[in-house]
């Protein structure tokens, strides 16, 4: 498995990075961990002229406190997320996702940006950054925005980037009080991806009712999606189980879940409302 | 179009002109000559081709020599010093950690990572050490048994060499 022949770049810093794609737009890429690109080069079914390798950009790669969040360069590889303890202290959910990411050799890899970017509809960051309510930060020559994460995903491998633009940074909410978050994935057993894959995040006040509440469905659609339904089943109520049941029975509601060898569209939907009530009870013990 | 690169590989300094797309795995086994990394699924997932990019356990199938650039690699044929196993090759053996030994090199440098990380894991450890690489052999329980002689061989040195200060 050997890709086509392509013209490599090493960028030292982000402007060359950004200068690098402005001139070579769609048929460049950005090669960050490598572990969704270099498959699909591998496979052919990408076959892209330029290669920009981010690996150089040091400056991308950094967790960091600002206020009431926390900013988390792109760069920043999976196994530095799963580990940084100011993540396990002030926001546990991304690390716990990324720890539940693949496998070691990928973790030590990968990176959320990358991730983030090639929107498989199957990977796990997307869960937690629809649940955290996250904001991605995208910079290219002529300046920066930034996109909210339901704004984010808009189909399956594809993201409200523009041609030109780099993800540099996401930032998230520190957790806030009497705040429980979980994640929980059925992996494919092979190659770990999510079959589904349920991130919440729940408010809950001392009598045990619901203030607020977050979740996001990974594995299930094209691509990740918030399940509002839910939400609305949950908020303002005492979490009982027959709450959280009728809840969680709406994972789906408005959605087509996919199908392939893996699962059947049923089977996913199955899997999505079952794992959601799981995830729902795992965030509501951990306030 | 090759682009000059300069990687130590288990302590020696290499330079080649490399085509943009090797693989770093077709560029060890290849251009080095260093076949101890073997290439199994091609995929990233089976662990075959893993090694230490770094001090990082890698799959060395899923990047390209390229990136390798200024990086420090250890291989399996790096472990062994003065003809003395590594306590975990020696693990390995002692412990029947294989049998048709293929998945051995990449197992062999995810236990180092693992270890590196974790010198005294618990067996839920080693197994979640050990994800990213497959063995259709052993049934890992013999894998694991080697990773733990390993991890008590390398203690046991270590305070033998604390006190002989």
């Amino acid at each position: 498995m050997i890709p086509t022949a392509f013209e490599y770049f090493r960028p030292a810093n982000l402007s060359e990075a950004l200068a690098l794609l402005e001139q070579y737009k769609d048929e460049a890429k950005l090669l960050a961990g490598g572990h969704s690109l270099i498959p699909l080069m591998k496979l052919r079914l990408a076959q892209p002229q330029y290669v920009i390798d981010l690996g150089g950009v040091k400056e991308l790669s950094y967790i960091r406190e600002s206020g009431e969040h926390l900013l988390i360069g792109a760069m920043t590889r999976h196994v530095d997320v799963e580990t940084s303890e100011m993540l396990r202290q002030r926001c546990p959910l991304l690390a716990e996702t990324a720890h539940r990411i693949g496998d070691v050799q990928v973790r030590n890899m990968g990176t959320i940006g990358g991730s983030l970017a090639h929107a498989d509809p199957a990977a796990d960051y997307p869960a937690a950054i629809l649940a955290l309510g996250a904001e991605l930060r995208a910079v290219s020559t002529k300046g920066e925005r930034w996109i909210r994460a339901e704004d984010f995903f808009v189909d399956m491998l594809t993201t409200a980037l523009q041609p030109g633009e780099i993800l540099v940074e996401v930032k998230v909410p520190a957790l806030g009080p009497r705040t429980g978050t979980a994640y929980v994935k059925v992996a494919q057993k092979a190659s770990g991806f999510a079959l589904c894959g349920v991130a919440v995040v729940l408010a809950v006040d001392p009598n045990g009712v619901c203030q607020d509440v977050a979740v996001g469905i990974t594995g299930i659609a094209p691509k990740a999606y918030r399940a509002r339904a839910v939400e609305e089943a949950l908020r303002g109520r005492a979490l009982d189980a027959s709450v959280i049941a009728n809840a969680s029975a709406k994972a789906t509601e408005g959605i087509d879940p996919l199908e392939d060898l893996h699962a059947s569209a049923e089977y996913r939907a199955h899997l999505a409302r079952v794992w959601c009530r799981r995830a729902i009870e795992q965030a509501r013990e951990s306030v | 179009m090759g682009r000059t690169i300069e990687v130590t590989i288990n302590g020696l300094l290499y330079r080649h002109d490399v085509e943009p797309r090797l693989l770093l795995v077709h560029y060890l086994r290849d251009v080095i000559g260093l076949t101890g990394t073997h290439i199994g699924c091609e995929t990233s997932l089976c662990g075959a081709c893993t090694v230490l990019f770094n001090g990082a356990a890698v799959k060395s199938c899923t990047l390209f020599a390229v990136q390798a650039d200024g990086a420090e690699i250890t291989t399996i044929e790096g472990l062994a010093e003065n003809g003395q196993l590594h306590p975990i090759q020696e693990g390995f053996w002692m412990k029947h950690g294989l049998q048709c030994g293929y998945c051995t090199p990449g197992m062999i440098l995810a236990a180092h990572q693992l270890l590196s990380r974790s010198p005294d894991p618990s067996e839920e450890e080693i197994r979640r050490g050990i994800e990213g690489n497959l063995c259709r052999c052993t049934g890992y329980q013999h894998i694991i048994e080697a990773i733990r002689y390993a991890a008590e061989k390398i203690r046991v040195t270590r305070e033998g060499g604390a006190r002989s200060k």
